[in-house]
């Protein structure tokens, strides 16, 4: 059973004369917005747009006051330590990669460890591997088991090695998993280890408390949200801000600049350096607004159920394999359909109007241990309902009467 | 569009059961492919005589319009001059590429025609065109890695 209907505040998912009905179960890639949020951004730009923290004019007041709103907003929605500890950054990647280049390099040297596991996306993989090449640190990549969960045997064992950072993400973009990050938190730092954990997946679907769980730094997008492109954060403690150097150096990160050197100003401004995606922020405030009102509790269970329906579903398709666990996964669905290549099923589905991904879902690593080059996945969220499962289903099914044809 | 336009049998069956699927001993030529955004991989290896393909083959793993698009093209360059094979690819490539309404050399492609539907799905060009840049790297004496993004 699905319990959410709110299709109709997506424009996007509205058919017209021009376009197709759109069946949108991509949504691990990148969200649709509500009316409220691409109405937010506009009232933005039509009432209010002026760059924030310098002019002393009213515009700017009020831009400021919004900006700041937001980051209130979002240390609210993440339970983050408080407000000084929420950077706006251009989504998961840019937060991901200050993290590597500003705490990285002054805390990872030679023939220190970094941990990173083989369920994570390339932006949680890459950083670490270029920090580590430049620092002429180890990687130390943590396995997976054969149902896509972390192997946390193997987790302890990476730890023992007294790895200085342990990066890894809450859900799965690829499978689906849920990490148990309660239970493996507390042995990270045991180890004496930070942690990092990617929320570009967990952020939109399960209420997540940064500070409860003792996460060091969390990364997460606003456009898989429901927020617009281009605007995220990295939520983090903000003693270990503090003590960072910045990242980007420019206008707002300043204190005062000499002709030789400069000061730098407090948290968060230190690493928000250039004109910020102000209008982003305030979508992003508003994202979180719409996802407050329905609760995060409630997309959860409505995801969870249109999960088990889909599963339910898809069983019925012979030769259809599901990847990933049976249980602690959310609303992502990996999987193969006899020999037919994943690009060529999102081609016979596209033409039902129905959007699914193909590919590596940029988690070669993973791909490579679950002996594929590629899955087909469906992901769904707070927009999709049982409906979408069927015609999914019915795409599949005529996949399988296509290609089978020359069998 | 309908999307069995695009899938016609002469794709299925090649998806299926590919022609000259093998590592090819002797090879004079061969360069790889590599489609960053799948994460497909594809080998092609030529025997060159004077200036005659004498025998081609491929190997590596992908989509159906991929792996029937590397099979056609073997069968359709065996045993042709250089210059013959390097027009086809131009035909070929004009014809995924081409847009509504505009003349293509379809008939001129014989079998390599049933790739016309591909045109429709701006997404599978890259498929269709694969093999056939990677054959052309071959020519070239490429053995260096050929990818869809160049």
């Amino acid at each position: 059973m699905t319990t959410l209907d709110v299709k109709a505040d997506f424009p996007i998912l509205e058919p017209d004369a021009e376009r197709r009905r759109i069946i949108y179960l991509d949504s691990a890639a990148s969200s649709q917005k509500p009316r409220q949020v691409l109405d937010a951004v506009r009232r933005f730009y039509e009432v209010s747009n002026s760059n924030v923290h310098r002019g002393a004019y009213d515009l700017a007041v009020r831009a400021t006051k919004l900006y700041e709103e937001a980051r209130c907003k979002v240390t609210e929605f993440v339970g983050g330590y408080d407000s000084r500890g929420v950077i706006f950054t251009r989504g998961t990647t840019e937060a991901i990669n200050l993290v590597a280049n500003s705490w990285g390099r002054d805390n990872v040297r030679a023939g220190d460890t970094v941990v990173i596991t083989a369920l994570d996306h390339h932006s949680n993989i890459v950083p670490w591997q270029m920090l580590a090449k430049q620092q002429g640190a180890a990687v130390r990549m943590v396995e997976v088991t054969e149902d896509g969960r972390l192997d946390l045997e193997d987790l302890r064992a990476a730890l023992k090695l007294r790895p200085k950072i342990v990066a890894l993400n809450y859900v799965s973009n690829a499978l689906g998993t849920i990490n148990p990050l309660p239970e493996i938190i507390p042995l990270i730092h045991e180890a004496g280890a930070v942690v990092l954990v990617d929320g570009a997946q967990s952020a939109p679907h399960i209420a997540t408390s940064v500070s409860d769980l003792d996460i060091d730094f969390y990364a997460f997008s606003g456009h898989k949200m429901l927020g617009p492109m281009g605007i995220g954060a990295l939520v983090a403690r903000p003693e270990l801000l503090d003590e960072m150097n910045p990242y980007q150096g420019g206008g707002e990160m300043i204190q005062e600049v000499g002709d030789e050197q400069s000061t730098y100003a407090d948290i968060p401004a230190k690493f928000e350096a250039g004109t910020p995606n102000v209008a982003g922020a305030v979508g992003l405030g508003a994202a979180i607004d719409y996802l407050n009102d329905i609760g995060m509790d409630a997309i959860h269970e409505h995801e969870t159920g249109i999960l088990h329906l889909a599963l339910e579903r898809l069983s019925d398709i012979p030769g259809l394999k599901v990847f990933g666990p049976d249980e602690e996964r959310a609303g992502v669905l990996s999987f193969a359909l006899d020999d037919i290549h994943p690009h060529d099923l999102a081609t016979v589905l596209d033409q039902e109007g129905v959007a699914i991904r193909a590919g590596h879902h940029c988690t070669q690593p993973l791909m490579r241990r679950l002996g594929v080059q590629s899955t087909a996945r469906a992901s769904f969220y707070v927009y999709n309902d049982e409906s979408d499962v069927e015609v999914l289903a019915c795409g599949l099914e005529k996949a399988k009467e296509i290609f089978s044809y020359a069998a | 569009m309908d999307v069995r336009e695009l899938y016609q049998q002469v794709i299925l069956d090649h998806n299926r059961r590919p022609k000259n699927f093998q590592l090819l001993d002797g090879a004079s030529h061969r360069a790889e492919g590599y489609n960053p955004l799948c994460g497909d991989r594809i080998e092609v290896y030529v025997e060159m005589k004077g200036d005659v393909l004498t025998d081609v083959s491929f190997q590596g793993s992908g989509c159906a319009i991929s792996k029937a698009s590397a099979s056609l093209m073997t069968e359709a360059i065996k045993g042709k001059s250089r210059r013959h094979a390097e027009e086809l690819f131009e035909s070929f490539h004009s014809m995924v590429t081409a847009r509504p309404g505009e003349a293509t050399k379809k008939n001129e492609l014989g079998k390599l025609a049933a790739f016309d539907g591909v045109r429709e799905f701006p997404a599978r060009v890259k498929c269709a065109s694969l093999s056939w840049h990677v054959l052309k790297a071959a020519l070239r004496c490429n053995s260096e890695t050929v990818t869809t993004e160049e």
